[in-house]
């Protein structure tokens, strides 16, 4: 189309305001983020001892939390060592909400994931690196594909909402993890149980002093798990299940299956999230892995809107802000769990999208929990009665 | 006892004989212990139940009580810090202590009126409007505690338990059930009061009817003149008091301090206590009983060690005791979410006649 | 009410309409679907404000500001679809907004009890309080509403099609109990579209049409031909000239089909028909007589707990959906927000819901892309689906045109058998016409239809043999051809023989 007639110059602009508004609210929620979170930080200061308010501490923070994540090629690559499980991990939780689930389990298919590449790179430590590797990572996947099996195939036969199964599950990956590493797989005589160390199963470099294979693996998976969702039929099922299951049915689709299939690859996504993150950081495991994974994925998920490749845009942002919280611990002397708040408040901003909208006057048709059909729509029982099939 | 003989003998069912036994006799000794991991997740299911009967779910009671033992924690220090602890009432009642109590249930308050706006006007997601509130709570709670924690502040102490006389403890059956009931401290004993006091309420009232008639059918509640958003409001900013004092249970009662992430899934635990008591308050309770039995199992083995078959149960790693309550929670829910039935319009943002 | 007149976008729902009620009167208010009789009274309840007019009530004009304010002036209404919860107790659901109280706090359930059961016996039935409303019949339930009504002391009761969902025998048996309430003194306002109960019942009728008055009328006065005109006017109704059927070899055999519905109520009750290639077997019946699950049955999206569905000689009782849209079958459901659209797809999306897995759609695991888009600009044109393009979200479109979507993948695919159930409910008439337009050149065709309908003018319209659905059986199949409108209609109705309704008719006017 060469000539621009009035008709299509207003498609045109309604195409433009509708991409501006589908950036715009995630960006706007980020920034009022920003500013709660400062907020929060002026306010904490008060409960520090001698305590006094100086207003430039926001701004010193913010300075150290960017600089920490972009400020030298180091620090980008640290932002981008951060970004790779948050990546992953996102993936698992927006390939739930696609199929309708709310796969909140992701931190213990993480933690079992690692478990598991840990087990089998530590066996396969002394082989050649391609086939430890391969090992470890495939078992790590297979640990979280299995993991999520579970409240998959319970939720499937039972009904048992998987937000509550899932969470009680990371509970008890936790537990396994102790029992294992303080168990059967310790060092003997270390002073703290810890595993033994991955060997040739260790991720190679490949940028940086700390850039590992994990960052080519979760960007090779976004564009893998877009594909899979848009482009193949399995995926269109997905969609559709979760976009109405009723239809789905009538379509020759079996929405039980989905959920259980769609569960496990959640769990696989979350399990390699925990492999990268072990095989490319810490090369072997402790009692208790403390990480934000979980939720940070949820955060990641709902502000790409469940697509796959937006998924590497907002991981990146999440990443950019955990790796840059070490700096501003040390330099602003604000902790860490600062960023938590950043991500609650910026979650909550684009929850209340609807709201901002209103208050902003701006067009613009769903909320951005639109991708992620109503979830708890399936709470609390299955929808099924006798009869039906 | 021949009986009890033959049934312990059964193969593979006779460990489930032998189980029940021995938790039968284990109970009278234990029951103080048991009661004391009672209240979070009574109290929450208590929520819960308020909540759901009202047509909204609510998962954010995690977050809920752990940002109430927070600031019954925080509050407790900067009370006691100002005015010192002054004089202790009865049941260790202090003024700093009373403050604090107060400021824990009036921010679970205002957690839940969050969560009400959410839910009833933006109509968002109530799954993702109760799990955003889990994740603003740990990382509020946590990064604040990270400050405070680095002053090394002084505890504004914690409530007392009350000491019923011997005369009444040692009573022949049922000595040790009052003791388990009475000799516990203030929240604990509120526990009974509500749990008794929401069931007759939720049954016997013309508040209780309205709410059960919201959560089953709005409209043909709309359509008496009830209003829906009005109660629904309500009834999620009442639920919130019980949230609120489960949470000051865990920095009051049960301890005089906040760590981090101090409710460990209590919240979510307590969801499947008000599912399996069938979204009513005494049942949710005995559910809460139950799951509390599971959580203490693993110090109970150990001061009360089991014999027969059962002394495998020692041999378990102690982190099997600790994950033991979350998989009895999965298997009851995938035992009995089919079977019990929630509320018809549990979950479902309501849309108002258009009255123009 | 006078003049009393309510806009919507896009229509005048009620345009200067007046209407006066006496005490003791039972007054019918009588109109097609959507001719504006309910939102009359949902004025008058308080759920609706008038735009002109005005409400008076004993020659005082009021202002009703909503439903608590309606029953507090006496003016109580019983919805066409029960306000009822069916986990309470009927005492339960009489309370709930009018609750007696013992004291500040607690409810005086006894009382409610007393008052209850002797109000009950007043007008002629035996209730028991404690029982369950979800297990009730529909005509208990309808009685349970009326009671609602008389606790709260109402002097104006509004009835809202009472009698859509009842037997004969339950019909005779409110219409007993409404007597009793007018010779009371109570006025009661009778919703209906059925004009033989409106000439047993009423004391006067008024008939609207398209938001007018167009009559009032003394029973002992008129007839059901005079109704009937005024209700549809003198309007030529367009109709498709259907043509002969050459009906050729059995498509489609139903035996004895049982099916369940969600609450595990048996709702299909032995049903047996079969219809031939190249014909339109009509299926009238008022909703809710088992219709959707006889349909769903055939479809697969429900199990049968007894009888066979036989497809050109195959098995295919309790087959999946996907088994049946393979050997040949097409659905249009009744519910197209449900079963028939993904509403937030793109139509070309929607356009291969059914076909998505099978080249050229796919190629093994793979989507084809650009063959969906293709076929979407295709069947948009080819189907006149009004759309800037075919990659918009179905939800966006109107009802007309959604179903046009589903109509236009169902029809799209080599048909033996065509399912249709309420195919043009809510749509404008020029869609409507098309639909039609599409089943008839498909009967031609050679395929074999299944024509589920509510609306009588459809099914008479489209049918080359029609039956009647009433209660979960098929009453009698009758040829399409020599069909009398009057006669379908009082068997949809009344379910029994034509002789049977007609003397019952003469009983009750005895």
């Amino acid at each position: 189309m060469t000539v621009t007639t009035p008709a299509s110059r207003g498609r045109l602009r309604a195409a433009a305001s509708q991409a501006w508004g589908a950036v715009a609210l995630p960006v706007l929620s980020i920034l009022l983020a920003l500013v709660v979170g400062g907020v929060v930080i002026l306010v904490s200061q008060l409960l520090e001892p001698n305590g006094s308010l100086n207003p430039i501490r926001p701004f010193e923070a913010y300075r150290s939390l960017f600089l920490g994540a972009f400020g030298n090629v180091d620090n980008v690559v640290e932002t981008l060592v951060q970004t790779t499980p948050l990546v992953l991990a996102g993936l698992a939780v927006a390939i739930g909400f696609r199929a309708g689930l709310f796969n909140i389990g992701a931190q213990g298919q993480f933690t079992l994931g690692a478990l598991g590449a840990v087990i089998v790179g530590v066996a396969l430590a002394d082989q050649p690196g391609f086939v430890a590797i391969t090992a470890a990572v495939l078992a790590g996947t297979l640990v979280g594909a299995a993991y999520g099996f579970i409240p998959g195939f319970l939720k499937a036969i039972s009904g048992a909402h998987e937000v509550v199964t899932t969470i009680m599950l990371n509970y008890v990956a936790n537990s396994i993890l102790a029992a294992l590493v303080s168990g059967p797989l310790k060092v003997p005589n270390s002073p703290s149980p810890v595993t033994r160390d991955v060997g040739n199963a260790a991720f190679p470099i490949l940028i940086g002093t700390d850039g590992h294979l994990g960052l080519l693996i979760a960007l090779v998976m976004a564009f893998v798990i877009w594909w899979l969702l848009f482009r193949t039929t399995r995926g269109f099922e997905i969609r559709t299940v979760g976009a109405n299951p009723d239809a789905a049915r009538y379509a020759g689709m079996r929405p039980k299956l989905i959920t259980v299939f769609t569960m496990s690859l959640s769990g696989a996504l979350a399990g390699l999230a925990g492999a990268c993150v072990v095989l490319g950081v810490t090369h072997k495991m402790q009692s208790s892995f403390a990480t934000s994974v979980g939720f940070d994925a949820i955060a990641v998920a709902l502000l790409a809107r469940s697509n796959p490749l937006a998924v590497l845009p907002s991981a990146l942002l999440f990443g950019a802000m955990r790796a840059g919280s070490n700096r501003m611990q040390v330099e602003a002397r604000i902790p860490p769990e600062l960023i938590n708040v950043l991500v609650a408040t910026a979650l909550l901003f684009l929850v209340a999208t609807p709201v901002l909208r209103r208050v902003l006057r701006m067009r613009g048709a769903r909320p951005v929990t639109d991708a992620t059909p109503t979830i708890a729509r399936s709470y609390g029982g299955s929808g099924s009665g006798p009869g039906v099939p | 006892m021949d009986v009890i003989s033959i049934l312990y003998g059964i193969p593979v069912l006779g460990i489930v004989f032998q189980l029940g036994g021995y938790l039968i006799q284990v109970v009278p000794t234990s029951a103080p212990i048991i009661m004391r991991s009672v209240p979070p997740l009574a109290l929450g299911a208590l929520c819960g139940v308020m909540c759901e009967r009202s047509g909204v779910v609510n998962i954010g009671i995690e977050g809920t009580m752990l940002a109430s033992a927070f600031t019954a924690w925080v509050v407790g220090i900067g009370m006691a810090d100002v005015m010192g602890h002054g004089l202790a009432g009865p049941l260790g009642f202090t003024i700093p202590l009373l403050i604090a109590l107060v400021a824990a249930v009036l921010v679970a308050i205002g957690i839940s009126l969050l969560h009400a706006w959410l839910s009833i006007s933006v109509r968002a997601d109530q799954i993702i409007s109760g799990t955003i509130i889990n994740i603003a709570a740990l990382g509020v709670t946590g990064y604040l505690n990270t400050i405070i924690a680095a002053t090394s502040p002084t505890s504004a102490g914690a409530f007392t338990r009350v000491t019923l006389p011997t005369s009444v403890t040692d009573l022949p059956g049922i000595g040790w059930l009052l003791a388990a009931l009475f000799n516990q401290g203030p929240i604990t004993l509120s526990v009974l009061v509500l749990v008794i006091g929401l069931q007759v309420w939720l049954f016997r009232t013309r508040w209780g009817l309205r709410t059960r008639a919201v959560g089953e059918h709005p409209k043909a509640a709309e359509t008496v003149g009830i209003d829906v958003v009005l109660l629904r409001y309500r009834n999620v900013v009442m639920a919130g008091i019980f949230a609120g004092l489960g949470g000051a249970y865990l920095s009051m009662e049960a301890g005089n301090s906040f760590q981090a992430n101090m409710t460990a899934g209590r919240g979510f635990i307590a969801l499947a206590a008000m599912i399996l008591g069938r979204w009513t308050p005494i049942g949710a309770f005995l559910a809460a009983v139950l799951f509390s039995l599971f959580q203490t199992l693993g110090q109970t083995i150990k001061f009360l060690p089991p014999t027969g078959d059962l002394t495998i149960m020692l041999q378990a790693p102690g982190q099997f005791y600790d994950a033991l309550p979350y998989l009895v929670t999965i298997v009851v829910l995938a035992g009995v979410v089919g079977r019990s039935i929630p509320p018809a319009a549990d979950g479902q943002p309501y849309e108002r006649e258009a009255a123009t | 009410m006078r003049g009393i007149t309510k806009r919507y976008p896009g229509v005048v729902a009620n345009d200067h309409i007046d209407l006066s009620v006496h005490p003791g009167e039972i007054h019918a208010l009588l109109g097609e679907n959507g001719a504006g009789k309910t939102t009359l009274m949902n004025i008058l309840y308080g759920l609706a404000r008038p735009d002109e007019g005005e409400i008076l009530l004993d020659g005082r004009p009021v202002t009703i500001a909503g439903p608590s304010d309606a029953i507090a002036r006496g003016i109580n209404m019983v919805h066409q679809h029960f306000m009822l919860v069916p986990v309470l107790s009927v005492a339960d659901n009489i309370l709930l907004g009018e609750e007696t109280m013992a004291n500040r706090v607690f409810l005086d359930r006894n009382e409610a009890r007393r008052r209850i059961i002797e109000l009950g016996q007043r007008f002629g039935f035996a209730i028991d309080p404690d029982v369950r409303v979800g297990s009730l019949s529909v005509g208990w339930q309808q009685r349970v509403e009326i009671l609602k009504a008389l606790y709260r002391n109402a002097r104006i009761l509004v009835l809202d099609e009472p009698t859509a969902a009842l037997t004969p025998a339950e019909t005779e048996e409110i219409f007993a109990v409404l007597r009793r309430l007018a010779a009371a003194g109570h006025s009661v306002i009778f919703i209906s579209h059925k004009l033989y109960e409106v000439l047993e019942i009423a004391d006067r009728i008024t008939v609207i049409r398209r938001g007018k008055v167009v009559g009032e009328r003394d029973p002992g006065a008129t007839n059901e031909d005079d109704l009937a005109e005024l209700m549809v006017g003198r309007e030529v109704q367009l109709v498709v000239d259907r043509g002969d059927s050459h009906p050729a070899g059995v498509e489609l055999q139903v035996s004895d089909l049982r099916v369940h519905d969600d609450r595990g109520t048996e709702v299909v009750r032995g049903v047996s028909f079969e219809i031939r290639a190249g014909e339109i077997l009509g299926i009238a019946g008022v909703a809710g007589n088992g219709q959707d699950e006889l349909v769903e049955a055939i479809i697969g999206l429900r199990k049968p707990t007894t009888g066979r569905v036989v497809l050109t000689g195959r098995d295919m009782t309790g087959r999946s959906p996907r088994a049946l849209t393979s050997a040949g079958v097409g659905y249009v459901p009744a519910d197209r927000h449900r079963f028939g659209l993904v509403l937030p797809f793109p139509i070309a999306d929607n356009l291969v819901l059914t076909t998505y897995y099978r080249s050229p759609f796919a190629h093994g695991v793979v989507r084809d892309d650009g063959a969906i888009e293709q076929n979407g600009e295709r069947m948009v044109h080819e189907f006149d689906i009004r759309t800037p393009s075919p990659t918009v979200p179905a939800g966006t479109l109107s009802g007309g045109n959604q179903q046009k979507i589903v109509v236009a993948r169902e029809f799209e695919r080599d048909l033996r058998l065509l399912v249709l159930d309420q195919p043009t409910r809510g749509l404008d008439v020029g869609s409507i016409e098309f639909i039609h337009r599409q089943i008839i050149a498909k009967r031609d065709a050679g395929v074999a239809v299944l024509l589920v309908s509510a609306e009588l003018d459809e099914v008479l319209e489209m049918s080359d043999r029609i039956g009647v659905m009433y209660r979960g059986e098929i009453v009698s199949i009758v040829d399409g051809r020599t069909a009398d409108k009057e006669k379908v209609g009082r068997l949809m109705a009344t379910g029994a023989q034509l002789e049977a309704a007609e003397a019952a008719g003469k009983a009750a006017s005895a």
